[in-house]
């Protein structure tokens, strides 16, 4: 049954100062990024080597916690949309967590945790694992700030599926992992699709867990972010050439995304 | 082996707002803004100490202090940790007083507590597995780092070129790293890490200047806060945290 759907309303007059107010601050940075770019010299500076070399990492860090966060994600998702087990809802607080926490807090405590001298740091050094100062951190740090936009946003499409589509494969004969793969997954694939532009957004901008838990090595761990901000203090004019290259991804993540930020299927 | 962990964390927290690169303490309203280089934090904290109410401190990497003025953030003085940040500032015409210097530094390798890896010079620093921190070239005391190294022939491979001096200390004091390269006063009156000495001949010497900015707001609390500095008392206290005097000063 298709839900009733409301007539639109004019806006009310108390509101529109305050929501024009709204736009213009939003409106404003990115104008003002747009007007102090050095346009002339935009080529010749993204080319260049640290530039270069931030961006190609910056991408294969942001799409490696992309992975990292589907593969985490998908299942813990089922999980809370699905299942009732006692302690869900520290699981759901746990996974909200890296949403409030201070992206350089989130470094700090992934440093706690998997540093060398951390909880996990001996019995990593075993295994022949170090974490601190590798791209794999940096794609670890990443990933913890990433992964609550894909479950989260993906847990609400999962709950809101009536599953009478899943009880007919089943009733058919499909095993549990066919029908997730063939009925369910489909079903919420624009949230699946939402989640995952959402996750590798905010993988892509990712700058404090990085910086404090990864470190700064260009190459290594120095995504785009990290280079912005030192390029700031040395050379502004480069430092607002690299903010456009974030800005224009970002707008291209959006873009692709619109209408589609709640997770209605 | 158990770790004092809440040392850690305190350190950790430091390598948080480190990594924030500002911290201030605040005082009185015709306080002088001071912009202070970070190795700096320690001895210019004793010196606001002494008339708490005449200044205010900010503290960054002399790199982001200059940004900060480019970009006309507010500030009465400013003291970096080297000459060539504060030309900076000169050639754009930011300063309303010529530079002196106040204070001299050296280099030092900072290691961690009891210095468990043996690091005992600079050439230890090249070797294969131990975990080094620089600071990055654009702050002094990385500048300063790579023309030592340069200069003794020794190819090191940092595992990280940290924002600004005192990230580097907290590196090697949370056990993320094994050595790095500082100031001999980051490492003066801590008690959580050990210091390897360069010897003078390896060594740079690193020159402080303080200098009054074109766009103070508070001019004589300004000069008053310079005065103090090159005063007697307060070359004392920047001799008491390590610091060497200018040259020209016994």
């Amino acid at each position: 049954m298709r839900p009733v759907r409301r007539r639109p309303a004019g806006l009310p007059v108390a509101f529109a100062a305050p929501a024009g107010l709204a736009v213009v601050f939003l409106a404003l940075p990115l104008a003002g990024l747009l007007a102090r770019a050095p346009w002339s010299s935009l080529g010749s500076r993204l080319a260049a080597g640290p530039a270069r070399t931030a961006l190609l990492l910056s991408l294969e860090c942001s799409l490696g916690a992309l992975a990292l966060s589907l593969l985490l994600g998908v299942p813990l998702a089922w999980l809370l949309a699905r299942t009732r087990f006692r302690g869900q809802a520290l699981v759901r607080a746990l996974v909200t967590l890296p949403l409030v926490l201070p992206p350089v807090v989130g470094g700090v405590a992934l440093l706690t945790a998997f540093g060398r001298s951390g909880v996990l740091g001996p019995a990593l050094a075993e295994i022949g694992v170090t974490l601190p100062f590798t791209t794999a951190g940096a794609v670890l740090a990443e990933t913890f700030v990433a992964l609550p936009f894909l479950v989260l946003t993906l847990e609400g499409a999962l709950a809101g599926l009536d599953g009478r589509h899943e009880d007919v494969a089943a009733t058919l004969g499909a095993s549990q992992l066919t029908v997730f793969r063939r009925v369910t997954l489909p079903s919420v694939a624009p949230a699946l699709a939402a989640g995952s532009a959402l996750a590798w957004a905010r993988a892509l901008g990712e700058f404090g867990a990085t910086v404090t838990f990864a470190g700064n090595l260009p190459g290594r761990t120095q995504t785009l972010p990290l280079l912005v901000y030192l390029a700031l203090q040395e050379d502004p004019a480069a430092a607002v050439a690299l903010s456009l290259v974030l800005l224009a991804i970002s707008l291209v993540v959006l873009i692709a995304l619109r209408g589609r930020w709640t997770a209605r299927t | 082996m158990k770790r004092a962990v809440g040392r850690q964390l305190a350190a950790a927290v430091l390598l948080a707002v480190a990594g924030c690169s500002t911290g201030s303490t605040g005082d009185g309203a015709n306080a002088a803004r001071v912009l202070t280089a970070t190795s700096l934090a320690a001895a210019f904290g004793d010196i606001h100490d002494v008339s708490p109410e005449t200044s205010s401190l900010s503290f960054a990497g002399s790199q982001a202090l200059v940004a900060q003025v480019e970009q006309r953030a507010p500030g009465d003085v400013i003291a970096t940790a080297d000459t060539a940040t504060m030309d900076r500032l000169s050639e754009a015409g930011r300063l309303a007083s010529t530079p002196q210097i106040f204070a001299t530094n050296r280099l030092a390798i900072v290691v961690a507590e009891g210095n468990p890896r043996r690091i005992t010079g600079l050439a230890d620093l090249a070797r294969p597995g131990l975990i080094v921190v620089l600071a990055a070239p654009a702050v002094p005391a990385g500048r300063y780092a790579g023309q030592v190294l340069a200069r003794a022939r020794v190819h090191v491979r940092p595992s990280s070129l940290e924002e600004n001096v005192g990230a580097v200390v907290t590196r090697v004091a949370l056990g993320e790293a094994d050595a790095g390269m500082v100031y001999v006063t980051d490492v003066a009156n801590r008690r959580d890490v050990s210091r390897v000495d360069i010897p003078k001949a390896q060594n740079i010497v690193a020159l402080y200047p303080i200098a009054l900015l074109r766009d103070a707001s508070h001019r004589e609390a300004g000069r008053r806060f310079i005065g103090v500095v090159l005063s007697a008392r307060g070359q004392q206290i920047l001799h008491d945290h390590g610091f060497l005097p200018p040259p020209g000063r016994p």
